[in-house]
């Protein structure tokens, strides 16, 4: 298990994963090099949270590998893939809507300092959790909000915390399921903003629904229809591809 | 700057995050413009006050020259002790166990089994080395807070591999098997339980004494209320709290959420063995009654009375419920009729309990 000499980032093979009758990822090859920023586009419902689920570990795949850093990944669960810099972010806003904006952070940042089995002093005033945790908020622009209950933030502001938590955990490959989802256009703008500073720090794999900010950021993309990848390509060629225009771009193209 | 900052505990803390000067001048405005200040919340003066009034209700119970009222208190305060801990798991780690009363109960049969071997001059066991029994508190509770812990830890290592509804019914049953396991312990009294000869000795003192006896439980209170809030302000406590907002979250940010849980169910588990050595000691009698799923809902209603997931809730609700249960029951022996409206009506217009209805504003 060579950890070095791989272009990859991640690499997926075979990935396949079934819910009942359905096959909602279907043999899917996916690899991200590393430092590039990859979107996987593809139409409503055509698997692309399931791929992101399968490759984060929150759920195990039917069949195929999957490798990051050239080790193999496969069987790890969720936490320990995070623990090696592969994290997530939801699609539906996945944060801890009683605590801070602030405590929220500090948490994702507590995940990466060893054991929390700490049971004395408070972490609420516990500057190796505060600072950087302070420090991802101004990233995402989020700082002034830093005392407020995460459960009162504007849907905006609530998409912004979930990139910071992403970012807190300081991993190597984000994985990051349309960070943009509701947001305003101006919030979009910081956001794409945001990603183009993000990129080259780390790899990342992007589903977004917005075009315009996917082919503005990626490297590369893979269009994916009913679970499978249909065709992987710079932006350019991508927009020439006759059964991507067929498949999903459609009236856009046209 | 010291500056407060409210949380999830309904508690004040401080938030002295050092933070870049720039920033924090910026952080700090937003803080004071939430307006808590330096001024003490509610929820502080209300903790005072309570351990104030415990501190020093022997004194008036004694120029009233009532005993009766002392035990009542002590009592209280031994299931406010069992419901601070019930608390931890249901309130903060939102665990819907029902089956907290078996570990109340090892800790009242631990003081039970001892007393009657110490009493006959039996041996606990004679295999595979033979373990005579004590009669010091300093080395009984801690054998009954261990054997409780550890009850817990193996409950929880299967129950807390399910969740909601199927985590509660394995938690009632393994609770209810540890219960028939007691009934059927003839030697020690079987269906019946138990009487003790006497209470046990603590370094010398004489805990027969109910005055000793009520500041022996004091002191046992305030360890654990202590001992809880350091622990929930921790990142300990921060996991637990994160594991019941949003446990997926959690996971996905790296944490075992499972190793957390079960932690702190055993920690739980350790504090209900505490007020079991000590209600076993109160009443000088133990029975499975302690360990009956009865109890673990009347320990859940406790803390649901005086305010889940708040630090003091579950101490008010442990004195409501039982002295309420004591008036009433003293005019009619179907009190629980009375009683059950009352839960109602707590329930219907005081959310989030006696207590924590008082220092709702407080809370997010
Ligand atoms: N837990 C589940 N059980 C059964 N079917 C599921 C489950 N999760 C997803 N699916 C199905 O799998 C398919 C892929 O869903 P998925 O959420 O991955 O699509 P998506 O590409 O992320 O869509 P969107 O663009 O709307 O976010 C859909 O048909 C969905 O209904
Ligand atoms: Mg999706």
């Amino acid at each position: 298990m060579s950890t070095t000499d791989t272009p990859w980032a991640l690499e997926a093979r075979g990935l396949v994963k079934r819910y009942g009758q359905l096959v909602a990822t279907d043999h899917a090859d996916i690899c991200v090099a590393k430092g590039e920023l990859h979107a996987l586009i593809g139409p409503n419902g055509a698997g692309k949270t399931t791929l992101i689920k399968q490759l984060s570990g929150e759920i195990f795949s039917d069949q195929g590998q999957i490798r990051f850093h050239g080790a193999d990944i496969t069987r790890m669960p969720i936490h320990q893939r995070a623990h090696r810099g592969l994290v997530r972010s939801y699609q539906i806003t996945s944060i801890f809507e009683e605590m801070s904006v602030i405590d929220n952070v500090a948490l994702a940042v507590q995940a990466l300092q060893g054991h929390s089995f700490r049971f004395w002093r408070p972490a609420a005033s516990d500057a190796r959790l505060r600072e950087p945790a302070f420090r991802c908020l101004e990233r995402v622009r989020l700082a002034h909000r830093a005392s407020v209950l995460a459960g009162n933030l504007a849907h905006g502001e609530k998409r912004q915390l979930e990139i910071a938590m992403t970012l807190a955990a300081e991993p190597s490959m984000l994985l990051l399921d349309e960070p943009m989802a509701g947001m305003s256009p101006e919030e979009s703008g910081q956001m794409v903003e945001l990603l183009q500073a993000l990129k080259g720090e780390h790899s990342i794999l992007l589903v977004e629904h917005d075009m315009d900010a996917v082919f503005s950021l990626s490297d590369r993309l893979t269009v994916l229809v009913y679970g499978k990848p249909l065709v992987t390509g710079t932006a350019a060629e991508i927009r020439n591809d006759q059964r991507v225009r067929e498949a999903y771009l459609g009236e856009e193209a046209a | 700057m010291q500056v407060t900052k409210t949380t999830t505990l309904g508690e004040t803390v401080a938030l002295n995050e050092p933070l870049a000067p720039a920033s924090s001048q910026q952080h700090g405005k937003v803080q004071v413009s939430h307006g808590t200040g330096r001024r003490w919340p509610l929820s502080r003066w209300l903790t005072l006050l309570t351990f104030a009034v415990l501190l020093a209700l022997p004194v008036l119970l004694a120029v009233l020259d009532n005993s009766f009222l002392l035990t009542l208190v002590s009592r209280c305060m031994i299931y406010g002790i069992a419901a601070i801990s019930l608390n931890l798991i249901l309130g903060y780690g939102g665990m819907l166990s029902l089956g907290h009363a078996a570990f109340f109960g090892i800790g009242a049969y631990v003081v039970g089994i001892t007393a009657q071997n110490f009493m006959y001059g039996t041996a606990l066991m004679e295999w595979p080395f033979e373990l005579a029994a004590s009669n010091d508190a300093i080395v009984v509770w801690p054998v009954a807070i261990l054997l409780s812990a550890l009850a817990a830890l193996l409950i929880g290592a299967i129950s807390l591999r399910t969740s909601g509804v199927y985590f509660l019914m394995l938690t009632l049953a393994f609770a209810q098997m540890i219960y028939f396991i007691f009934v059927s312990l003839d030697q020690y009294g079987g269906d019946d339980g138990m009487n003790l000869m006497s209470r046990n000795t603590l370094l010398g003192l004489d805990l027969d004494n109910d005055l000793t006896f009520y500041y022996v439980c004091f002191g046992c209170l305030l360890l654990i209320y202590l001992l809880v809030q350091r622990l929930i302000a921790a990142r300990f406590g921060m996991v637990l709290r994160g594991c019941k907002q949003n446990e997926q979250r959690m996971q996905a940010m790296g944490f075992p959420t499972y190793r957390y849980r079960l932690m702190a169910f055993a920690l739980a588990g350790a504090g209900a063995g505490l007020a079991g050595a000590l209600i076993g000691n109160q009443m000088e009698y133990v029975s499975p009654n302690l360990l009956h799923w009865k109890m673990s809902g009347e320990l859940m209603v406790m803390v649901l009375l005086g305010g889940l997931g708040t630090l003091l809730g579950p101490l008010w609700g442990a004195f409501a419920f039982l002295l309420v249960e004591d008036v009433l029951s003293g005019i009619t022996e179907h009190w629980m009729l009375f009683f059950g409206p009352f839960l109602i009506l707590v329930v219907l217009f005081a959310k989030g309990g006696i207590y924590g209805y008082l220092i709702r504003k407080e809370q997010p």
